[in-house]
């Protein structure tokens, strides 16, 4: 207990410094609020856009909505239902194609040379396009997510099919599986931590395209709204919301790091 | 009555510019029920000729026959016991007993009971439920006997079987195996390294020699069963085999000097 607490004080240690040099620096005025804000600055802001902007009114809401109806909020809200459903589409659609290209030489054949060509280019060359096909809102966004979702997803599986260990097909075949049943239960176990890991990085991907989008397409969400104090030099607003942007990645990084420790609990690498 | 023909098989590999005859002119008849024992040094061909016979990895020359049939191709038909285990790591101890069963379409319960009996056999029953990375190299070994018994083949191809086991759990797996076996006249072909474990399970003793790999001996052991390790009778065959194997050792060892020069 005491060594917990005492590693908790560790790790805290050179944050706190970090934030005690800068909150001098701004008190003692060496530079403008308007460049650099001081912590207490950022916190207060932090907390106050967190917070329901408007005063409970129990006519017209519930406590929970009310509770939730702070900007912050609903920004991270919007930005992390655009994640999800980019991921989906994107590693949706990579996975059944990673699967078939790593278990079939002729599919593999046929669309590993489209795939090397558009693989290279970033989401964030897709913006015109994107513009141009989906118009404004959400559907640009969730493409652009998409497609930088897709690639690592796609690589991932394709990789993990083909260095399944041919010892279990052997063993597979030896109990006299058919071919559904060899992928199923074989080759798809086989690969997933290959899978997992492709999964990761694609979301990794997916949240990093997601402040890009939402700072051409959309009004509302944590990138749009960086963007949007930006134009009134409320500095405050920016890092809170760029702290906020760290928050949300590091918790959904966390989920995905629990979902694959549960996935993988039959994993050697996973031995404590 | 034969099952199991083998006539001239001759197996190559080449990786890499380099050729290596692994059989050469293996000639073997084994017959339904007969239990056969593989005794050989390392890399003389044992698991290759395991592996051609499950239909792995098919002879270069030669041609393998079962119930008359050519063999091209793996089948539960012939039950494996891999030298390297080859569990399924993504299933439990449970799950990879039953896995064989569920492919062939039993019943759930079927399933079950007879995965509780296998257990049981095994000594596993406080291990159904975790996976092959929790289980001592032992217990694995365990686990892929048990699955290959559930499938219960007529043929058991098994690759060093006992290999990771202390000798007292050794014992009662032979007595099992073989209780199993005069129970249900399967035909066993089986890889060891130890001669004593040869003499005491086998009816036929396979001596091989070291590259290529040829068929050097054929042993009848005609001593009546259990058979006791103590005996004279045993002991002498153990000797005359001995004999045999360090022989071969010998040769290996000197052409392996011959070859490299100090
Ligand atoms: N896939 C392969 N490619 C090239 N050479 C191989 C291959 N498999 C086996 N060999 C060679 O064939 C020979 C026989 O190998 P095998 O595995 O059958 O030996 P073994 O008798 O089972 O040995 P051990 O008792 O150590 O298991 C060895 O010299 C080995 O190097
Ligand atoms: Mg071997």
């Amino acid at each position: 207990m005491t060594r917990r607490l005492k590693g908790l004080l560790h790790g805290a240690l050179v944050p706190l410094v970090v934030l005690a040099v800068w909150e001098a620096c701004s008190r003692a005025g060496f530079v403008s609020a308007i460049v650099l804000p001081a912590p207490t600055a950022v916190a207060a802001k932090w907390w106050q856009s967190l917070l329901p902007a408007q005063a409970y009114d129990a006519a017209t809401q519930s406590r929970l909505a009310w509770l939730l109806s702070g900007e912050l909020i609903q920004d991270a809200a919007s930005s992390l239902y655009r994640v999800v459903v980019g991921f989906l589409v994107g590693g949706g659609l990579a996975l059944p194609l990673g699967l078939a290209m790593g278990a079939k030489p002729r599919v593999y054949d046929l669309c590993n040379p489209l795939v090397q060509v558009l693989r290279p280019i970033p989401p964030i060359a897709y913006i015109p396009l994107a513009i141009l096909w989906f118009g404004l809102g959400n559907p640009p966004a969730v493409f652009l997510i998409a497609i930088g979702a897709f690639f690592p997803v796609l690589m991932n599986t394709i990789a993990g099919v083909r260095n399944v260990d041919g010892i279990y097909l052997r063993a597979a075949k030896n109990l006299g599986v058919g071919e559904w049943t060899l992928f199923v239960r074989v080759i798809l176990p086989a690969a997933t931590p290959y899978i997992l890991a492709g999964v990761r990085i694609g979301i990794g991907t997916a949240f990093i395209v997601v402040i890009v989008s939402e700072m051409i397409a959309v009004n509302d969400g944590l990138g749009f709204r960086i963007l949007e104090a930006r134009e009134f030099m409320w500095s405050d607003k920016i890092i809170a919301g760029m702290f906020t942007i760290g928050l949300l990645g590091l918790a959904l990084d966390t989920g995905v790091s629990r979902l694959n420790n549960h996935l993988l609990r039959w994993h050697r690498g996973l031995e404590h | 009555m034969t099952q199991i023909v083998a006539s001239k098989v001759q197996k190559v590999f080449r990786t890499a510019g380099l050729e290596v005859v692994a059989l050469k002119d293996i000639d073997l008849a084994i017959g339904k029920g007969e239990f056969v024992c593989l005794l050989g040094p390392s890399g003389c061909g044992k698991s290759t000729l395991l592996n051609a016979i499950a239909g792995f990895s098919l002879p270069t020359g030669g041609t393998i026959t079962v119930d008359g049939r050519p063999v091209a191709a793996p089948g539960p038909d012939r039950g494996m016991v891999f030298q390297e285990y080859a569990l399924f790591p993504w299933m439990t101890v449970a799950q990879n007993i039953a896995f064989g069963l569920e492919v062939q379409k039993m019943p759930k319960a079927e399933i079950a009971a007879r995965v509780d009996q296998l257990l049981g056999m095994l000594n596993l029953k406080d291990f159904r439920d975790r996976f092959p990375k929790d289980l001592s190299g032992g217990m694995r070994q365990r686990v892929a006997i048990a699955r290959i018994l559930a499938l219960d083949s007529p043929i058991m191809l098994m690759d060093e079987p006992f290999g990771a086991l202390d000798a007292l759990t050794r014992r009662n797996l032979q007595d099992e195996l073989l209780r199993i076996w005069s129970a249900t006249g399967k035909t066993i072909i089986f890889v060891t390294h130890s001669i004593e474990e040869s003499i005491y399970l086998a009816d036929r003793i396979v001596v091989m020699t070291y590259r290529p790999g040829t068929i050097k001996r054929d042993q009848r052991v005609a001593l009546a069963r259990p058979r006791d390790p103590a005996a004279a009778e045993f002991n002498e065959l153990k000797r005359e085999l001995s004999r045999l194997v360090m022989a071969e050792q010998q040769r290996h060892a000197a052409e392996e000097m011959g070859m490299y020069p100090p």
